[in-house]
């Protein structure tokens, strides 16, 4: 049982990694403006310009990080 | 609208499967080159194999999704996977410039292989840089393909990409590490970010105001940011004091 739960975990580690990796601050601003879009346009509010706002600003901020560790 | 403009999508999986490739075509040539070629390339034609699968079958089971959550769901996955190599590319253009790969040479590293049959060493190292490195491309190959609604164009970049470049590092197999893959890696980065913004946003049912013309203005956008961030990066490195 603890070798098949090892695997699951190994597994869930590689696509964690693999699409996600080293800041999940990212993806978390990424849901959360796709999110933010999804309501404004529900409401007829013009929502486009939310996502390239989100991109640049945690690409600066995620950049900044990785930066400061070195 | 259906179906994004077929030459963003060949360029963009071409340019993704190349970067990919710069590391496999180094793998599979430095163990070929070092413990024979029999075994190496019957482990690179398995991890291919392995590949071929994976996209066939992540492309059916796509393809049966309609195209409006699929794009919502494929952009998402693209756009946060594309941030990590736009940000990556960033961080190592800012830091290395143009430079090739950093590391030892697998010609310099690896073993000399001189026993008689399969060398499983050499098959299995083969196998896995196919198998690990072709999985990103295989990812990219399939949402490229489901978001654009286009697996065929899609395949084509990929296929063609590891085709040219497996070519060129068995003609020039030591050039290959000069190929500048940080850059390549933040070209694709810039453009994955795009159309993963692209697609998400459209999956959402927003309108974006320039149809398919958006996503020059997104790319625009992101070259301009990258840029900007790169100086800001040396700016800031060569204020910083240099360890004695």
């Amino acid at each position: 049982m603890a070798r098949v739960w090892g695997w699951v975990v190994g597994f869930g580690k590689f696509w964690y990694d693999f699409i996600i990796g080293d800041d999940w601050t990212v993806a978390v601003a990424v849901f959360i403006g796709l999110i933010v879009t999804g309501i404004l346009n529900s409401n007829h509010i013009v929502g486009w310009w939310l996502m390239p706002i989100v991109v640049v600003v945690m690409t600066g901020i995620s950049v900044q990080r990785t930066g400061a560790r070195r | 609208m259906i179906s994004t403009g077929l030459l963003p999508v060949l360029i963009t999986t071409f340019l993704a499967s190349a970067v990919e490739a710069t590391e496999m075509v180094t793998i599979v040539v430095g163990v070929g080159a070092t413990r024979g070629w029999r075994s190496t390339i019957i482990g690179a034609i398995s991890g291919f194999g392995v590949l071929a699968v994976i996209v066939v079958v992540l492309g059916a089971a796509l393809s049966r999704i309609p195209i409006g959550p699929l794009r919502l769901i494929v952009g998402f996955l693209l756009l946060v996977f594309g941030l990590q190599w736009f940000r990556k590319g960033i961080t190592r253009v800012a830091a290395r410039g143009l430079a090739g790969m950093p590391g030892e040479d697998p010609h310099e590293s690896a073993e000399l292989w001189t026993g008689p049959g399969m060398d499983w060493t050499a098959w299995l190292l083969s196998f896995k840089g196919v198998l690990l490195e072709g999985l990103e491309v295989a990812f990219i190959v399939v949402s490229f393909g489901a978001g654009a609604n286009n697996y065929g164009v899609a395949i084509l970049g990929g296929a063609s990409a590891i085709v040219i470049f497996l070519g060129i590092g068995f003609i020039v197999h030591r050039s290959v590490r000069r190929i500048p893959r940080s850059f390549l890696q933040l070209i694709v980065g810039t453009l994955l970010t795009t159309f993963g913004t692209f697609w998400s946003v459209e999956g959402l049912g927003v309108d974006w105001p320039a149809s398919d013309g958006t996503i020059v203005a997104l790319l625009i956008l992101y070259v301009a940011t990258a840029f900007t961030y790169i100086t800001l990066q040396r700016r800031r490195a060569s204020r910083m004091p240099v360890a004695a």
